[in-house]
């Protein structure tokens, strides 16, 4: 069995839908950290039948927001001194600005280069967004 | 209003458009008590497209106004082609103008625009998405000639797959009630699912109903939108002809309908009015583009006026 050892300050960021891990990890800018990191894939869980788990042993702030887009459903345990202090479930965010790419090439946002995409929810259920410029609607 | 830019036709409620449709009559009935009302101030055109009727429309309306206008032959041709964005074309035309009336191909460029404009933006058309003037002079056409909107039935004829002025049209129009609408179209180009959604989320009581028959909506609407069905759209030459010369309005197809019903077009028209039609008293296209300019002239007015009234 493969053991990680607990972490007394940091975060865990748990109930990551199986094979998403790694894109968490990689936008998250967790390769680049120096601190020890650890992810998990493909962890049994009694919910999920298999979940992805990022454990991080520093009290950095995560984005949220792009954390949400990712993995919508999972937990974030922030940790100190061995206990969890506070418990968060991004869910999907209402506004992304910038991390979703406009994919109709009759969008303005494909033309202007300085500028950044906004897209705001508008199916939760669906998990479908709506460019704020030109109403292309994407699913992540 | 809340808004000092008018981006999409659906920015404005029935009610701001209802004090635009009072504006506009009284600029109709007295044109000389408005033909200083903007003496001093400047409106900018910029198009990056090219447009003859929105253009037009705009500028008689600012120069009626006691206004000047300023323009760029062609935007595209002149900054876009040294690299310059949208952005900072817009800041700079703004220190400039005390209004901007932009058309731009992209869709969503108005939006963007509004966001740097420091002076009222009016968005002329940005790609396929909006035409809001344009909606602005359809609902004010049939304010004219109807008094109402409530319990109306109007009929869209013609390419409803890509054209943007129905899209806005009908979603304007779902907002009053009893709105009733008569698609009529080839299957091909059906109105899209995506609109069907959009006005039965702004009406759910708003019934569409769809034919290929032109006769069928004729016999029963008050209002009769023509719209042209555009060669570029089909793959092949016999489709095309053979669509669009299903749905010309020609006397006799107008014999089915009611001596009240109203025939609006957008224009330009190509072949889908016969010209004989224009003697009757029912074709009101003409009448739709000069009810434009005063729509537009209420709208410059009211967006260039502090008070709440829209009468500067």
């Amino acid at each position: 069995m493969l053991r990680v050892d607990r972490i007394t300050d940091g975060i865990v960021i748990d109930h990551i839908q199986t094979g998403r891990g790694l894109k968490v990890f990689e936008r998250l800018g967790l390769r680049k950290a120096g601190y020890p990191v650890a992810l998990l894939m493909n962890v049994a869980s009694s919910k999920m039948g298999r979940k992805d788990i990022i454990k991080i042993s520093d009290t950095l702030d995560i984005d949220l927001t792009m954390l949400g887009l990712l993995a919508p459903d999972a937990t974030v345990d922030y940790i100190e001194d061995g206990a969890v202090t506070r418990k968060v479930t991004p869910g999907l965010p209402e506004r992304v600005v910038g991390l979703i790419e406009c994919k109709n090439p009759r969008c303005i946002v494909a033309v202007e280069r300085q500028v950044t995409s906004v897209f705001t929810l508008v199916d939760r259920e669906a998990k479908e967004y709506e460019c704020a410029y030109c109403g292309e609607r994407v699913r992540v | 209003m809340a808004t000092n830019h008018f981006l999409a036709s659906l920015d404005f409620s029935p009610e701001n458009y209802d004090v635009l449709f009072s504006l506009a009559s009284r600029i109709i009935d007295s044109p000389s008590d408005y033909g200083d009302r903007c003496r001093g101030k400047l409106m900018a055109t910029l198009f990056y497209e090219p447009s003859t009727r929105t253009r037009l429309s705009f500028e008689a309306a600012m120069l009626r106004l006691g206004g000047g206008v300023i323009s760029v032959a062609s935007a595209k041709s002149s900054s876009v082609s040294k690299g310059e964005s949208l952005g900072d074309t817009i800041r700079t035309v703004g220190g400039y103008a005390d209004l901007i009336v932009m058309r731009h191909p992209k869709e969503g460029a108005a939006i963007l625009a509004a966001e740097y404009s420091p002076v009222p933006l009016i968005n002329g058309g940005d790609g396929a998405r909006e035409h809001p003037t344009q909606t602005l002079t359809d609902l004010f056409t049939i304010h004219r000639f109807k008094e109402h909107f409530d319990g109306l039935t109007v009929a869209f004829c013609g390419d409803l797959r890509y054209g943007r002025t129905v899209h806005s049209l009908v979603k304007a129009l779902a907002r009053y009630s009893g709105a009733k609408f008569i698609l009529i179209s080839p299957p091909e180009l059906r109105l899209p699912e995506r609109i069907v959604r959009e006005v039965k989320e702004i009406n759910p009581a708003a019934t569409l109903e769809e034919t290929a028959r032109m006769e069928d909506g004729l016999e029963i609407a008050d209002v009769l939108y023509m719209t042209r069905i555009q060669k570029e759209r089909f793959f092949n030459e016999e489709d095309y002809i053979r669509l669009r010369d299903t749905y010309i309005l020609t006397e006799d197809k107008l014999r089915a309908a009611s001596s009240e019903m109203i025939v609006m077009h957008p224009l330009p028209r190509v072949t889908e009015i016969d010209y004989a039609i224009d003697a009757d008293p029912r074709a009101v296209y003409f009448d739709q583009a000069r009810f434009g300019m005063f729509a537009r002239m209420a709208l410059i007015v009211h967006l260039l006026s502090d008070k709440e009234d829209g009468d500067a």
